[in-house]
């Protein structure tokens, strides 16, 4: 989904905020909407953590951009809970005596026929593009490197491809590829000439590169 | 469902959380405590001073930081930082010309066993949106004002890997013990947005 989170390479944010001496959870219930995510994804199994990034990522843009992390943390958790029918969303009105304000329904995903390679597709060297993919639901590639070209500089262990898993669909593992870009391949010539960005895809993302 | 302005005038984030333990509770899928020990429990394994013993240990044991920089999971592992965030560690190392900085673009994945649960500036769309994009800029504003031939590496935790840097050791270090070591290594120089410094340089 090309959406509100997919913030890298976004301009007009302003400066950094620093908080000095910042503690763990500025109030109690921060820390309460973190167990409850750690509970529902690890005691009751309600959820798996694509699924959770992805709530997060439905949220209204406007709502994310307004909440800080642990009311993300919250609307993603409440939001699940009550797509999955483990709460209502009355009963969680009823409780809060007020509005829930929760993400956005779903995209109809279907799975992409890939199956999961025996082997790694790629290997340290291999000069691979990213493709040039919209995805309508959850997907870990930014936009900033979808197209670019970069070097495989690490090939990491299989994990479980997030667009499948974020949809109830056929679980697969692949290996994720730590690829390296030139700043200047993605952001143009304002960039340091030297500055290189690294980014962990799964191999479904890319593909080899042209000249290869 | 949402609206663009559903989130105005909705119950307080305060709120909206003790609604859902309470209708969790209800429904007796918490028990009563339980949650309180499990945040009492993550807080206490999810503390970036492991990740500065990590350091430590690198800077003055040659062989660890060779294990460390080969497999940073095992070696996390080895001083009894594991969990949740920590399945696959890769370590950053540092050089005089070459400086490594992490980034979430996406969320905020920070390797929490050695890292800890990340600070706000970390989770901030501005520094979300813009360290991969301009990281010199990013890192002088943040304090941190790097030298023209020294180069930067942005890692973007986009995927399963969990990324820490291993910091340059300060001069002036010499002969110090690995606890008065980990003593000075910060949170934020394990992200890679500060150096450590002595208390004398800094």
């Amino acid at each position: 989904m090309d959406g509100i989170h997919d913030l890298g390479g976004m301009a007009g944010f302003g400066p950094i905020a620093v908080e000095v001496d910042e503690p763990t959870f500025h109030e109690p219930w921060e820390g309460t909407a973190f167990a409850l995510n750690a509970l529902a994804i690890g005691s009751l199994h309600a959820y798996n953590a694509d699924e959770y990034r992805h709530a997060i990522e439905r949220m209204d843009p406007i709502h994310y951009l307004n909440a800080r992390y642990y009311e993300r943390v919250l609307t993603g958790v409440a939001s699940l809970m009550v797509e999955k029918g483990v709460v209502t969303r009355a009963e969680l009105e009823g409780a809060a005596r007020g509005r829930f304000p929760f993400a956005h329904p779903n995209a109809v995903v279907e799975p992409d026929g890939r199956e999961a390679e025996p082997c790694p597709r790629f290997a340290v060297g291999d000069r691979v593009r990213v493709r040039d993919i919209h995805p309508a639901g959850h997907t870990r590639v930014p936009r900033y490197v979808r197209g670019k070209q970069g070097i495989v500089i690490h090939v990491a262990p299989r994990f479980r491809f997030p667009d499948a898993s974020a949809h109830g669909l056929p679980p697969r593992d692949e290996p994720t590829v730590h690829v390296e870009f030139w700043a200047r391949d993605l952001w143009g010539s304002d960039a340091d000439e030297h500055d290189r960005v690294v980014v962990d895809l799964w191999e479904t993302y890319l593909e080899v590169a042209d000249g290869q | 469902m949402a609206n663009d302005s559903e989130h105005r005038g909705a119950a307080t984030p305060e709120a909206r959380t003790d609604a859902l333990r309470r209708v969790l509770e209800r429904k007796g899928l918490i028990e009563e405590g339980a949650l309180d020990t499990l945040q009492a429990r993550l807080e206490e394994q999810f503390d970036w001073r492991n990740g500065a013993r990590v350091v430590a240990r690198a800077w003055v044991d040659a062989d660890y930081r060779e294990r460390l920089l080969a497999d940073g999971t095992k070696a996390c592992a080895d001083l009894g930082f594991t969990g949740p965030q920590g399945e696959y560690i890769v370590v950053l190392e540092d050089e005089p010309t070459l400086h490594n900085v992490i980034v979430c673009t996406q969320c905020s994945c920070t390797a929490w066993p050695v890292l800890g649960l990340p600070p706000d500036w970390y989770k901030s769309p501005a520094y979300r949106a813009r360290v991969a994009r301009e990281p010199r800029p990013v890192l002088k504003e943040m304090g941190l004002e790097l030298p023209p031939e020294v180069q930067i590496r942005v890692w973007d935790t986009t995927a399963e890997t969990r990324f820490m840097v291993l910091p340059l050791r300060p001069n002036g270090t010499e002969g110090w013990s690995e606890e008065e070591l980990a003593a000075i290594v910060t949170r934020d120089a394990m992200i890679g947005v500060a150096l450590v410094e002595t208390p004398e340089s800094g």
